[in-house]
């Protein structure tokens, strides 16, 4: 045998093997199948404790005061499995978990632990281990490390299987790279998010009354026109903003499944829906946060419809690039957090449910437990170093998708740096870094990620067997 | 006050240019007052060359030969309806038209798919028509010019005076074809030269001519008036006194306007359908012309034909209310909504001792302290504000018409203002359409912001000028393109 050290890339991909080994499900290599993969990315990060709630944590209502999700009162949540309950506005994910056909990964994130969202979402979309202008995502890595004959990417005539898909005037870094992208832009794009106008309200009550004036004007006609239809002259009403978002999701998401389902269409898609960043009064129950949480139900019902069979052989992961703090989030701040979440194989819930929740649990409490923070990195090849901490997020979407395997992600990950890092920071206390913001609620990074998987598949194969 | 000199390179930019460009502020940090100078003392300063636009003259017969076809096609077509109807009684309805289908099968939606850098696969368009297409052309000269000006000083300048002897598009698909020609011919080469020679130059051109109906206009004692019992318009003239020239309520009355119209009717141009080879173009018509002299403002011009209207465009073009006029104006513009007195004289006066030289007179506003010392209180106006967007990006559009849509929402359509006035310049005039700009501001960062860095445009395009807070605001953004929409919003960058 020959004696050499194994370089960085041999052993990503060792550890690629032996977790793939152990645990790639037997049906992920059957023949005959043609699965599809869309990564929808949640830009601004979503907070995961409004969209699915510890409600079976006693400290949770102190936490969360009355703004915390709860099973009782005018707007229940929906029960997911005795401690977690998910937001009422997403009773189409409601369904689909319950049929086993959805999971939610709480406590997920890249080693990124500063507090810029678009470096996050640049760890979070490249894979790398540092944020910058990356140029090539994950996903797309993925696809030019197929083998051509991969069940990805059957060779037919004319077939787009080793094209990535994406949606929107710019492709998400996720699917960016050497692979060739297809892209598709809606014709219209939604308005500056409320997210946007109140970030541009707060700069000019700062620094320009003038433009705050007029800035507020506008909030309030749009709160008028959302509550009576307003239209002048007798036109016919526009939709109110929060339509104008439904129909954006429910159109860019209802697209991308029209394309991948098609026997000729790409297998594998991306795309990113703005506004995640909410923060106090963030409305996780019949306010902002609440609509766009609909309005993501509602993708993902179309993906579902437009899907037809395909969705069958689907896998939607739902992603965001890091937490918000779960703590005091009830006074003011709650901001980053990350999750993901998206449909994909059922049954996953089982089997990480029980860790997981503990986990929540103390992070809700915000014990200085290291385990509070992610458990989980998003992205694919999480690290080898020793530190193994369950697979990567991606890792186990990936290997529903033959061709797709850990290796191969591993593969199209090996320049990444090692991670390692994943719980490095992961104390359940918050930190205090954010607090100096005006008077704005500081934004600090807290525990209890989630993320989130759909599918379209029968249950049956639990890909979160960490 | 005085500003630290990267300071004064970011205002410079901000007040006087479009903007900063990547590394713009440290070029012109060193004598920011001389780069706007040297601007206009470069060679050629204002002109363009683009050899694929076209002459007026050219590209206004294109326009009218392009509707007398359409106008033929129209009439074939109802003329076809009208025998086919005859001809078939009650026949059956019509075939299937499957051109109008609903794009709801996958083929279909597919070609709405495109990949980049793949035109086949772009959705064919109906044409626009040769009067658009002419307009398209020169509205993407006009940007261009002004995203490749260094500091865009002379390109502000032509933006001005084109604004200030406005002519409009939705008068005829003439004026829609020759307008960006007309701005290139009467405006452009002028800008740095004499007030004097930019007057005669826009109000002999066909543009103005048909804009303000002077084509139409005829002497009442003419030969042509005597016959066909058609009037004089007044337009051109009004305008030319009360807009361009002397200012409104100054020193003229409704005698002198008569008197003015009188003096240029025959101030045409030659008849499309007349002549195929000189037609649109300027000419002077002694059968529509008014004989004998005419008083204006206490003057009597005896001269013959055309000689009697230029005479009296010479003298308007030196009278002190002229001076002031402009002199107002360009303050107005550049500094402040509440011009200083003191600097609008100083600015006239330069003006009157000049002769009219517009260099002199863009040189004495840029030396003058107040013209610096002035709070950046000003809300750019929507085209200028879009084209600062784009220098700050460092972005070139692919294609025009997204800019032009912009401008269109933020009611500043191009080359289309409201009345002969122009486009207001107060910050009072566009401040309500502040939300709209954040639209506007949002669909440019969603698109741009793959290729940019938000906080590296802060530094190019704020530089100094950049509060800690709308530097925060960036930072603390939760995507790239809502970093940059901020951006684009925030104060530093909407006023100058």
């Amino acid at each position: 045998m020959s004696i050499h050290a194994p370089s960085r890339r041999e052993l990503l991909l060792g550890s690629g093997v032996l977790f793939a080994w152990a645990h790639l499900p037997k049906a992920a290599r059957a023949e005959g199948r043609d699965p599809r993969l869309l990564t929808i990315v949640l830009r601004g990060a979503l907070d995961g404790l409004a969209t699915v709630a510890p409600v079976g944590d006693p400290d949770w209502p102190r936490l969360r005061g009355d703004k915390a999700l709860a099973l009782a009162g005018p707007h229940p949540a929906l029960p997911l499995d005795g401690f977690f309950a998910l937001n009422p506005a997403m009773p189409n994910l409601h369904r689909l978990y319950a049929a086993g056909h959805a999971t939610i990964v709480h406590a997920a994130a890249t080693p990124y632990r500063e507090r810029s969202h678009f470096d996050g979402q640049d760890v979070l979309e490249s894979g790398l281990g540092r944020p910058g202008m990356n140029d090539t995502g994950w996903l797309n890595r993925a696809l030019t490390a197929l083998e051509p004959a991969g069940l990805a990417a059957p060779a037919r005539a004319g077939h787009n299987g080793r094209e990535a898909f994406a949606v929107g005037p710019v492709v998400p870094l996720v699917v960016r790279g050497p692979a060739p992208v297809l892209s598709w832009t809606p014709p219209r794009l939604p308005p500056a998010s409320d997210d946007t106008v109140m970030r541009l309200l707060d700069l000019y009550r700062h620094t320009d009354p003038a433009l705050a004036r007029v800035l507020e004007e506008r909030l309030g006609l749009a709160a008028i026109a959302r509550a009576g239809g307003i239209d002048e002259k007798g036109k016919p009403a526009q939709p109110g903003p929060a339509a104008q978002v439904r129909q954006f999701f429910a159109e860019s998401a209802g697209t991308a499944a029209k394309f991948m389902a098609r026997p000729d269409g790409p297998r594998v898609g991306a795309l990113a829906f703005d506004g995640w960043d909410t923060h106090a009064d963030e409305g996780a129950v019949g306010g902002r946060l609440a609509a766009l949480l609909g309005a993501l139900d509602g993708a993902i019902a179309a993906i579902e419809t437009e899907m037809g069979s395909a969705w069958g052989e689907t896998v939607v992961v739902v992603v965001t690039e890091f937490r918000v703090r779960t703590h005091r989030a009830h006074q003011r701040d709650r901001r980053h957090r990350p999750r993901d979440r998206d449909g994909g194989a059922a049954r996953r819930r089982r089997a990480a449910g029980r860790p997981r929740r503990r986990r929540l649990a103390r992070a809700a409490r915000c014990r200085p437990s290291r385990r509070s923070r992610s458990q989980t990195d998003h992205r694919p090849a999480r690290r080898a170093q020793g530190r193994a901490q369950g697979p990567s997020a991606a890792a186990r979407v990936g290997a529903r998708l033959p061709g797709l395997s850990r290796q191969r992600l591993g593969e199209a990950d090996a320049g990444a740096r090692p991670l390692g890092v994943t719980r490095r920071a992961g104390s359940g206390r918050p930190r205090q870094e954010g607090r100096h913001r005006g008077n704005r609620p500081d934004r600090t990074h807290g525990a209890a990620p989630c993320a989130g998987l759909l599918t379209g598949r029968q249950p049956g194969l639990p890909i979160d067997a960490t | 006050m005085s500003l630290d000199r990267k300071t004064e390179a970011a205002l410079a930019l901000h007040r006087f240019g479009f903007g900063p460009r990547t590394g713009s502020i440290a070029a012109i940090s060193g004598d920011p007052r001389g780069a706007l100078l040297a601007e206009l003392d470069r060679p050629g300063a204002g002109r363009t060359v683009d050899p694929d636009l076209p002459h007026s003259g050219v590209a206004g017969r294109a326009a009218f030969g392009f509707q007398q076809e359409r106008q033929a096609a129209r009439r074939a077509e109802q003329d076809a309806r009208k025998a086919a109807a005859g001809a078939m009684g009650d026949a059956p309805g019509g075939q299937p038209q499957p051109a109008n289908a609903a794009p709801a099968s996958p083929e279909m939606a597919a070609a709405a798919l495109s990949k980049p850098g793949d035109p086949a696969a772009a959705k064919p368009k109906p044409d626009p028509g040769v009067p658009q297409k002419l307009f398209l052309g020169e509205a993407k000269g006009r940007v261009e010019a002004a995203l490749g000006a260094e500091t865009g000083f002379v390109e502000r300048l032509v933006w001005f005076w084109s604004n200030h002897f406005c002519v409009s598009v939705d008068k005829n698909g003439e004026v829609r074809a020759i307008a960006g020609a007309y701005e290139r011919e009467a405006i452009r080469p002028h800008v740095v030269g004499r007030f004097a020679e930019m007057l005669r130059a826009v109000e002999t051109h066909p543009a103005m001519l048909l804009y303000l109906d002077n084509v139409r206009s005829i002497g009442p004692a003419s030969l042509a008036g005597r016959n066909q019992h058609k009037g004089l318009n007044e337009n051109l003239a009004r305008e030319i006194l009360e807009l361009h020239t002397l200012g409104v309520r100054s020193v003229y009355d409704q005698d002198d306007v008569t008197s003015f119209a009188k003096i240029i009717t025959g101030w045409t141009i030659v008849p499309f359908r007349q002549d195929p080879v000189h037609g649109g173009e300027f000419t002077f018509n002694p059968r529509m012309h008014e004989p004998g002299p005419q008083t204006l403002i206490a003057k009597t011009y005896a001269q013959d034909g055309v000689e009697q209207g230029l005479a009296v465009l010479a003298d308007l073009a030196r009278h002190r209310a002229t001076a002031r006029h402009i002199a107002d104006k360009l303050v107005r513009h550049f500094v402040a909504d509440q011009p200083p007195p003191a600097l609008v004289e100083r600015v006239a006066k330069r003006f009157l001792d000049t002769d009219g030289d517009l260099r002199e007179v863009a040189r004495a506003l840029v030396m003058a302290p107040e013209a610096w010392a002035a709070s950046r209180a000003k809300l750019k106006r929507p085209g200028e504000w879009i084209v600062g967007a784009l220098r700050a990006t460092g972005v070139t559009p692919p294609d025009i018409q997204p800019v032009m849509q912009a401008q269109n929402m933020l009611g500043e359509p191009l080359w289309r203002p409201p009345a002969p006035k122009g486009f207001s310049d107060d910050t009072a005039s566009w401040i309500d359409g502040l939300s709209q700009r954040l639209d506007v501001a949002s669909q440019v960062a969603v698109r741009v912001s793959a290729l940019v860095d938000p906080s590296a445009v802060v530094d190019t395009a704020l530089g100094p000028l950049a509060s800690a807070e709308t530097r925060q605001a960036v930072a603390r953004a939760e995507s790239r393109p809502q970093a940059l929409a901020l951006l684009l919003m925030s104060p530093e960058f909407q006023r100058r």
